[in-house]
């Protein structure tokens, strides 16, 4: 199950890209939610976008450990932390639903379009370096494998 | 007047076992799906294990899709209950 390239762990470097990406569009968003529901439709969408963001990261994380351990952890890891991921993100919510500033609208709005608007946005890089691994460029302080 | 109330708690109740219900019928469908993803990237790892770098990128973006679903339906939850 090891090979060279486990050691770079391709799901955090995913879920790194993502966030990243993400932070152009994110504060526009933020402040356009500000504008439309007021404070709280602010708050509500930055909650959304940390409910992804954490969640893409913590599926990263879980992924990566399960593929360094054993196919059987992997399996483990993905499904049981699907199960998990979800139970979290309810639980988040139904937390954060009691308090004043909640609303629903964007958060939705948040958790669909940035959920698929960043897999998007990656796929278009992933599938250049997938048909073109010569053009996957090391990263900063990375050397190439 | 007690019947109007009694038939909004109704709706209420309705529309919270609406939302739970749909939540956990919208994550069964990603369920499947991941477990098919991740059972055959494991075969594709077992038997190319120097392709496992592509494979894991690949597996890690169809779960990311798959999973949508039950974000979708998660936020169908989100919808029936706070609105």
């Amino acid at each position: 199950m090891s090979s060279d390239r486990d050691e770079r762990s391709p799901e955090r470097d995913l879920a790194f890209d993502m966030a990243r990406r993400s932070l152009w569009v994110f504060p526009a968003w933020v402040v356009a939610s500000g504008f439309i529901w007021g404070m709280g439709g602010a708050l509500s969408a930055a909650l959304g976008y940390a409910l992804v963001i954490g969640n893409l990261a913590a599926a990263a994380a879980l992924m990566a450990w399960g593929a360094r351990t054993s196919p059987v952890a992997l399996m483990g890891a993905t499904l049981g932390g699907f199960i998990a991921r979800l139970a979290v993100l309810a639980g988040i919510v139904l937390a954060v639903a009691q308090l004043e500033f909640f609303e629903p609208v964007p958060i939705a709005i948040t958790i669909v379009a940035s959920h698929l608007g960043l897999l998007v946005w990656e796929i278009r890089y992933v599938s250049l370096r997938l048909a073109a691994p010569g053009l996957d460029l090391p990263r900063p302080g990375k050397e190439q494998k | 007047m007690d019947l109007l109330a009694q038939a909004d708690t109704a709706v209420d109740g309705l529309k919270a076992l609406g939302a739970g219900l749909g939540y956990g019928l919208a994550a069964i469908g990603p369920g499947v799906g991941i477990g098919l993803v991740v059972g055959n990237a494991i075969t594709a790892m077992a038997r190319q294990p120097e392709s496992a770098g592509m494979v894991r990128t690949t597996m890690f973006l169809g779960i990311a899709f798959t999973e949508a679903l039950a974000l979708i339906g998660f936020v169908v939850f989100i919808l029936l209950n706070f609105t």
